[in-house]
């Protein structure tokens, strides 16, 4: 969903840059600013992104990866055991007609993919596919498969943790599961876990889940209309994010959550039809996707750098073990916490497995690579960072000249889903901000209030300036919930063991059943 | 044995006639109780805003306790004063699914309802609710004018 960093000057730098009186002065200043807050947070972010010694990967991707798949053999691959229940639970099989008018599994599953399908899906995909080849696309299918138990753990915690309150109203997350599920087990520290987690997740609302989103969505719609100043999106997207979240102003928002289903439906959908119009391709593509993942195919850094782009991808993508997740799924109605942590598990692979492979197989049917004729290997770039494209196209760009290449609109429609997917993610954490921020200072309307009113501000800042510090920042902040999260997970992992034992067990026995049509 | 008939009220006149017609209809068959059912439009697969779903479960009862105090408790309190043998049910839900699970859960012998008032676009594709309670219920339909 982030961490596709754009550079160039910021609308209003470039405006103050223009007159040359401010010419001197204003990237002083401008600089000044990032230079200050890129020193205090410096640390920071090198310790979140620092490689392991000696290559280039990034110890977090190998966090998240390592927790995955440890949950994955911890539950004997649930996600493949209960990939079918998951889809009955999400059609309303087992659902109790009494509970009708509660929140479904299908409206909680939807409701945390849109906060997660987005920039990811679209320009991080081309990115792993542009720097690591073809073989990314293995790799990142895998992390998928694997972060598929990391959700089912997380959100199965989530709802058994969650509060509900007198009023009806539930609150529920990573901070709830720390405190009261160490507590429960008589293991300490899990109030600092929840302290700890709230503090990040704030930070990541903040930036990766806010100001990030305004700052790419001010591209796409400047690279359409042309250029002009960020403040003007940034005080439009920020009227609007507060008419939703202050105002109550349901209508835009339920127009969104629609209009974003619509968007992804339409995207998949196109890229099938690309797929199928180029059928011959398929085995080609498959072959490259192989090949590539165990050969590198002449990619920078061979096949671990198809390793790498491919296992962070998938990770930025899905979000799994960040806790994020968690947050969106407690608020279902069940008896059963742990029918929610199947119906998460889908998450992933909806986002991953399904959604990044199509962009990823539109980008290489559509021979957006190039290939060395005579070797067959891929042809660098001039700087050897990635590979050569058609038209010398990276990230969202990349995507957008592959569908362009089988539908000349379809970068329109593209735009307008980036902006849109932009728009819900921001509506999507400006939630798991405010959950983690009512933690922390506790329930209240004017507490409350204050939140909403500096996340609007930090919309504005988003889309205005080109705050490149404050942006790693932001992701080093969502990636450190990870770090808090899957921490957390390791001690609470056999609470889920034996939810889904008995859950199994009365399964098995015929106690539990679907519910008669 | 005593017959049931549920009475499906959408909070408009029509629904009073259909109450009308179903009085007369209890007096006629004498041993009778009605069933005045309410049922509040509801889908699982919509999409909502975090925030709308956290709030879900106070809303619902919110929209149950209005709907049983707005429209379900006065026809129920009515039909009583009028020397019948009444009760309400709210539930959310699909009109016509629900209103037809409802009558046979209850081992309702037919359903009354008033002409419903759909909106254009949504009728044409979809048909109204009573147009699919009509063509889809396992019991007898009456459809009050």
């Amino acid at each position: 969903m982030k961490s596709i960093k754009t550079l160039g000057l910021s609308g209003a730098a470039a405006a103050l840059l223009a007159n040359p009186a401010f010419a001197q002065e204003a990237p002083g200043l401008d600089e000044k600013i990032n230079q200050t807050f890129a020193n205090l947070t410096g640390p920071f972010v090198s310790f979140i992104f620092a490689p392991f010694p000696g290559t280039s990967f990034p110890w977090i991707v190998m966090w998240l990866v390592v927790a995955a798949t440890v949950f994955t053999l911890y539950f004997a691959f649930v996600q493949m055991r209960f990939f079918s229940h998951a889809i009955s639970l999400v059609k309303g099989d087992y659902s109790d007609p009494n509970d009708a008018g509660e929140v479904s599994h299908f409206q909680a599953l939807a409701t945390a993919l849109s906060g997660t399908v987005g920039l990811g899906n679209i320009a991080g995909v081309a990115v792993a596919v542009g720097i690591g080849g073809p073989g990314a696309t293995f790799w990142m299918i895998l992390a998928g498969l694997l972060g598929m138990a990391s959700k089912f753990t997380e959100c199965t915690l989530g709802v058994k943790y969650r509060n509900e309150y007198e009023d009806g109203t539930v609150s529920g997350g990573p901070m709830y599961y720390m405190s009261k599920g160490f507590a429960e087990l008589g293991l300490p520290g899990g109030k600092i876990l929840a302290v700890l987690f709230s503090i990040f997740c704030i930070l990541g609302a903040l930036g990766g889940g806010n100001m990030f989103q305004a700052n790419q969505a001010h591209q796409q719609i400047a690279g359409i209309v042309g250029d002009y100043p960020g403040w003007i999106t940034g005080l439009v997207f920020a009227a609007v994010v507060f008419m939703v979240i202050v105002g109550g102003l349901k209508s835009i928002a339920r127009v969104t959550e629609k209009v974003v289903p619509f968007m992804g439906v339409l995207y998949v959908a196109t890229a099938l039809v690309i797929i199928i119009m180029n059928a011959d391709m398929i085995g080609w593509a498959f072959g490259q996707i192989f090949a590539g993942a165990f050969t590198g195919l002449g990619v920078a850094g061979g096949m671990v750098g198809a390793l790498i782009q491919g296992f962070k991808r998938a990770a930025f993508s899905n979000e799994a073990g960040v806790g994020s997740a968690a947050i969106a799924h407690s608020a279902v109605r069940t008896k059963e916490p742990i029918t929610e942590g199947f119906v998460s598990l889908l998450e992933p692979f909806i986002d991953t497995v399904v959604i990044c492979t199509m962009t990823a197989l539109v980008i290489i049917i559509t021979q957006q690579l190039v290939i060395d004729p005579a070797t067959g290997l891929y042809v660098l770039n001039e700087a050897g960072t990635a590979i050569a494209t058609v038209d010398g196209n990276s990230g969202v760009s990349l995507t957008s000249a592959a569908f362009g290449s089988a539908f000349s609109w379809f970068p329109y429609i593209l735009a307008i889903a980036v902006i849109l997917f932009a728009f819900s993610t921001m509506i999507s954490w400006s939630y798991y901000g405010l959950k983690a921020w009512t933690y922390l200072f506790g329930e209240g309307h004017t507490k409350e209030l204050v939140f909403k009113i500096i996340f609007c501000v930090f919309v504005v800042i988003g889309a205005a300036a080109n705050l490149g510090p404050v942006i790693d920042f932001s992701d080093a902040a969502i990636f450190a919930m990870a770090v808090v999260n899957v921490f957390a997970l390791y001690f609470l992992m056999k609470v889920v063991r034996q939810e889904l034992a008995s859950y199994s067990a009365r399964l098995k026995s015929g106690e539990i059943r679907k519910f008669a049509d | 044995m005593t017959t049931k008939i549920v009475i499906g009220l959408d909070g408009t006149e029509t629904g009073d006639r259909a109450v009308g017609f179903a009085k007369d209809l209890a007096s006629r068959i004498g041993s009778c109780e009605l069933l005045v059912a309410y049922v509040i439009e509801w889908s699982p697969y919509t999409f909502q805003t975090p925030e709308e779903n956290a709030l879900r479960h106070k809303r619902r009862e919110e929209e149950i306790a209005l709907a049983t105090s707005r429209v379900v408790e006065p026809a129920v309190e009515a039909l009583k004063a009028a020397g019948f043998s009444a009760r309400g049910i709210v539930r959310h839900g699909d009109v016509a699914e629900t209103l037809n699970a409802i009558t046979v859960e209850n081992g309702g012998s037919q359903i009354v309802v008033g002409r419903s008032s759909a909106d254009g676009i949504k009728k044409r594709i979809f048909g109204s609710s009573t147009q699919n309670l009509v063509m889809h219920a396992d019991v007898p339909v009456t459809v009050v004018n």
